[in-house]
């Protein structure tokens, strides 16, 4: 392994890309894109070394690197990557391209700041994905707004201010509970141990037996509040779709497919590891909401006459199945969650960038405007449908191999709601095939009859995609190995913490480490080990 | 035969930044009536005053130099105490009384106001705060107090044609002679109670005898606390800020928000740090709700607002809550962070009010947010800078704003004030909309009919310019890179 500070790397080309890109002459459309291209593409590629890299065998925290930040409040730079973080990373990296590729021609107007924006945002999604100190982690959580914000609001639809206003409040009200319980959570743990440090692994190795039962409930709720949000769990979703309606394309790309993986991670990498009781105690509600989520975002996005809509509400009941199966609790049912948190993005992504297509060429999302697409646009229709049925979770797509593992370990530790979930699948296929014949069978009449095809730049943007979701459907094993030693790891810790026992298909040994990794080392999260 | 009179030993150094002042200020006043009217005369009052702040502000350096290792010297029978608890504010004043000159320039040009009293006012009102920062005694305190106070009133009216600067001046004056006198009499009680106005003398007092009837001290202390309360504008008593605000020339504006800001933080730290430390139980849970009461009606009062000086008053209102936070956990750790807090503040605020002196149209009474619908359109680098500072106090990641935040919340959490830090935090999401809907306004095309924002100022003037580039600078280098400047900030906490 080399010294080169990777991680930084890949947090920090995007944020000198951003400003390299803002320096530029605006009077130069083409220059801007290019250099924008350039940076992420590079970002791509320090994200692909990192995979390569990447050893399935370490437990462990890989390439940490660990620097001074604020010492005043003991917070440090520490970044590191772990088989959880490692494909989002690698999500990030491939959408952030893709999403400007797919914007060039639409929006128009001041691409200079679009792609400084959106290099920026990649920025401070790399920062959540590798921080490892809950303060800088705050930092980046809360940076990634202020893009967002002036991507919906400069280059959305319609109620853009409304609805970029909205998510910035929404999202910030949460985080800031969370800010509050970090806050807390360090200044107790410096209380009892005389040291003051924000860093989870510290953090982590401590607060199962420092913390009261009820102080750890709280603190849970606290973290629970930004996460949640962010997933979005079901009462708390109603941002999602105005967002989503009116935010740019390339940014609903970002949004569906990283951007809400951020709850999702944040419960599995923070909750799950600082506060295992609550975490173990609250299961049920959590596996509750999350299947509330599935069967609710289906039958409302059936209801939807916005393409866009639709597909908004289908990502909340993704997002579903991936709760189901960090809380199932079982190694199988992380293994799903994580995939569907790689696959999601794949789908999604792919059906957005399409629909954007469709907008571009109509400037609607009403489905009642459209119809018979097929005829004049077929290799549009192709795209959408593989994209459909990827995103549907039919076999031999990577759709399906996450959702199976969620429900498989959900149905192994928590029967009924496995049961409940199961039904989402069936609900998911009805409200796709019934969008797509809306939109694309039928009899073409007026303008539907002469829209243009794709052309070869909208095929590069979308097949990769496509082609990627059905590789990790066809041969997940890429994946699932370098993601499930972290797996393991947290559910041993689960077990190391509390009276949780995971529990396992009949005629299969419990989880156990990899030889040589100790139990106090795996509470320790293997800080300080080589 | 009379005893004669013991004269005070005095140690020139450790008064010389405020005699700097003064003494420019004095220069000021007599070039003026010597040279009259001469077209020389402005300029001439305008590097006299910039060349005051700078040797005060050497000689602050050098005194910083001198105690930063936990010393401080007390001089003129111990009436002042210069510490780097002193210092570090008395920059703050500085630095916000340089920049608010180098903002006066252009704008009392643009607004046929040249006149060389206007630099005089605002160094002899920066000397009174530098005496504040380092009164060691009551009787010191009001008169930095009266000092600082009364060539403010002045300034907030400067504009004396403009009706709303007459307003806000008049306010400013009725309600200030009236705090001044509430200050004044919470002194004659605590020195009844006592027996001495000096802060040390307070606490040793209080430190070797048992009150049987504290109600004189409380009410001291009570009515201290609503005297100083006005100056940083703390609610209840902020009720001349958004006229005042609103209404004085906008540079003024900027070196009110910023440095008085500072001079009555720290007359207040210090007086209930050093004198009554051992009634923290009775004035912690009155500061503990003036933090809440201003955290909630500065945040919240600001989002029905139209005008954006108006605005930024309310949210100057709200900053005061969150430095009361750190005020009120009455720990190194809280004393540290109000301190950052004030010195970013000071360059987030001036900053802010610095794009609003350049933007304004002549005349300084165009302020609605409709009148600034498009600015960041038309004119991005002005536009986006405004955008910069809002999102700074707002608290935004990677600026000074969010650093002071956070050590302000973190001295909360230290002093289990666990209620505080909630509504603190919550409030901050509060402001944020606000602030996003100023950024909005400026993002929003403005309708054709509209007047073009911004008018007649069509470039940036040099010296507004620096301001604002320091501005920009200073924010985010404490954004990105704090271990300096927190560095500073502790080492600015020792007080006794």
């Amino acid at each position: 392994m080399t010294d080169f500070p990777i991680l930084t790397a890949i947090i920090a080309t995007p944020l000198i890309g951003a400003v390299v890109v803002a320096l530029l002459p605006g009077r130069r459309p083409e220059l801007v894109r290019a250099v924008g291209y350039a940076f992420s593409v590079a970002t791509l590629g320090l994200a692909c070394w990192l995979l390569a890299d990447f050893s399935t065998k370490k437990v462990f925290f890989q390439f940490v690197e660990n620097r001074p930040w604020l010492p005043s409040i003991g917070s440090r730079y520490i970044v590191g990557v772990d088989g959880i973080s490692l494909f989002m990373i690698l999500a990030t990296a491939l959408l952030i391209p893709i999403g400007l590729l797919a914007s060039q021609r639409y929006p128009t107007q001041r691409p200079k700041a679009f792609t400084a924006w959106f290099l920026l945002l990649e920025f401070s999604l790399m920062g959540i994905f590798l921080s490892l100190d809950l303060i800088v982690f705050f930092l980046f959580w809360e940076i990634l707004l202020v893009p967002m914000y002036f991507l919906i609001q400069g280059w959305g639809h319609g109620r853009r201010q409304y609805a970029a206003t909205k998510f910035f409040i929404y999202t910030a009200a949460g985080s800031s509970l969370m800010l509050a319980s970090t806050l807390i959570l360090g200044f107790i743990h410096q209380s009892q141990t005389g040291v003051l440090s924000f860093d989870y692994r510290v953090l982590a190795a401590w607060s199962w037996h420092g913390l009261s039962s009820t102080t750890e409930v709280l603190l849970f709720f606290g973290f629970l509040a930004a996460f949640a949000i962010k997933v979005p769990l079901v009462p708390l979703h109603t941002w999602l779709p105005d967002v989503h309606t009116e935010a740019p394309t390339a940014g609903s790309v970002v949004l569906a497919g990283v951007i809400l993986k951020m709850g999702a991670y944040g419960l599995l990498r923070f909750s799950l590891e600082l506060f295992p009781h609550a975490s173990v105690d609250l299961a049920p509600l959590l596996l509750t909401l999350g299947v509330i989520g599935i069967l609710y975002g289906a039958i409302v996005a059936a209801m939807q006459k916005n393409l866009k809509r639709i597909i908004a509400y289908s990502s909340v009941a993704h997002m579903g199945f991936v709760i189901v199966g960090v809380f199932s609790l079982t190694v199988i049912g992380l293994d799903g969650a994580v995939f569907t948190m790689l696959s999601h993005p794949l789908t999604t992504g792919a059906l957005f960038l399409l629909v954007g297509m469709l907008y571009e060429r109509r400037h609607t999302y009403e489905i009642a405007e459209y119809g018979g697409i097929w005829r004049s646009a077929p290799l549009l229709t192709a795209l959408f449908l593989g994209a459909m049925f990827a995103g549907i979770g039919l076999p031999g797509f990577s759709g399906f191999i996450g959702e199976f593992l969620s429900l498989a370990g959900t149905f192994v530790s928590r029967r009924p709601w496995a049961v409940a979930g199961v039904v989402g699948v069936i609900f998911a296929a009805v409200y796709m095939l019934w969008a797509f014949q809306r939109t694309f069978m039928g009899k073409p009449t007026g303008i539907n009859l002469k829209l243009p095809d794709v052309n070869l730049r909208e095929v590069m943007v979308v097949a990769p995609l496509l082609a990627l979701s059905l590789f990790l459907g066809l041969y997940p094993k890429l994946a699932i190995e370098r993601v499930e030693p972290s797996l393991k790891r947290t559910i041993v810790n689960l077990e190391l913490k509390t009276h949780f026992r995971e529990k396992r298909p009949k005629g299969y040994a419990p989880t156990k480490l990899p030889d040589g990794v100790t139990a106090s080392q795996s509470i320790q999260l293997g800080r300080g080990a080589p | 035969m009379t005893p004669p009179i013991v004269h005070p030993t005095v140690n020139w150094l450790a008064i010389s930044p405020e005699i700097a002042l003064a003494a420019a200020g004095v220069f000021i006043v007599m070039l003026r009536s010597v040279l009259r009217r001469r077209p020389i005369v402005v300029p001439l009052c305008t590097v006299v005053a910039i060349s005051g702040v700078v040797a005060a502000g050497a000689v602050q350096y050098r005194l910083w130099h001198l105690l930063r290792g936990h010393r401080a010297m007390t001089t003129i029978a111990g009436m002042v105490r210069v510490d780097p608890f002193g210092v570090f504010l008395g920059v703050v004043v500085l630095i916000a009384t340089v920049m608010a000159l180098l903002l006066s320039v252009a704008y009392l040009r643009r607004e046929g106001l040249e006149a060389p009293e206007y630099f005089a006012l605002i160094l002899l009102s920066a000397a009174g705060m530098l005496v504040m920062t380092t009164a060691n005694d009551l009787i010191v305190v009001f008169l930095a107090l009266e000092v600082l106070s009364i060539p403010l009133y002045v300034l907030a009216a400067f504009d004396r044609r403009r009706l709303s600067s007459q307003e806000a001046g008049m306010k400013y004056f009725v309600l200030g002679a009236f705090s001044s006198a509430v200050f004044l009499y919470g002194v004659a009680l605590t020195y009844g109670a006592t027996g001495t106005t000096s802060l040390t003398g307070i606490a040793r007092f209080l430190a070797n005898t048992t009150l049987l009837d504290q109600g004189t001290l409380l009410g001291g202390i009570a009515l201290l606390l609503v005297g100083l309360g006005f100056k940083v504008a703390a609610v209840p008593f902020h009720m001349w800020t958004p006229d005042v605000y609103q209404g004085s020339p906008t540079p003024v504006t900027s070196f009110m928000s910023a440095a008085t800001k500072a001079a009555g933080f720290a007359a207040l730290i210090r007086i209930f740090g050093v004198a009554f430390p051992l009634y923290r139980s009775d004035w912690r849970p009155a500061v503990w709700a003036l933090a809440v009461l201003s955290l909630v009606v500065g945040n919240v009062a600001a989002v029905i607002q139209t005008d954006v000086k108006r605005i930024l008053a309310y949210s100057s209102i709200g900053h005061a809550g969150f430095i009361l936070i750190g005020f009120q956990a009455n720990t190194s750790r809280g004393r540290e962070a109000a301190l950052l807090y004030l010195f970013v503040y000071a360059f987030m605020t001036i900053g802010a009010f610095a794009v609003i002196t350049i933007a304004a149209r002549r005349g300084d009474d165009h302020h609605s947010l409709d009148d600034y619908r498009g600015l960041a359109l038309e004119r991005p680098v002005v536009g986006g800078l405004l955008i910069f500072f809002v999102l700074a106090q707002a608290g935004v990641p990677f600026t000074g704003g969010f650093v002071a935040k956070l050590e302000v919340f973190s001295a909360a959490a230290q002093a289990h004030e666990y209620a505080l830090l909630i509504i603190g935090v919550l409030a901050s999401v509060v402001g944020a909309f606000y602030y996003l809907r100023i950024a909005l306004t400026m993002l929003s095309a403005r309708p054709d009919d509209a007047p073009e924002p911004g008018g007649l100022l069509r470039r940036v003037d040099p010296w507004s310019g620096i301001v604002l580039v320091a501005c920009v600078a200073l924010v985010v280098v404490v954004g990105v890179v704090p271990g300096t400047f927190v560095h500073w900030a502790r080492d600015a906490t020792f007080l006794l």
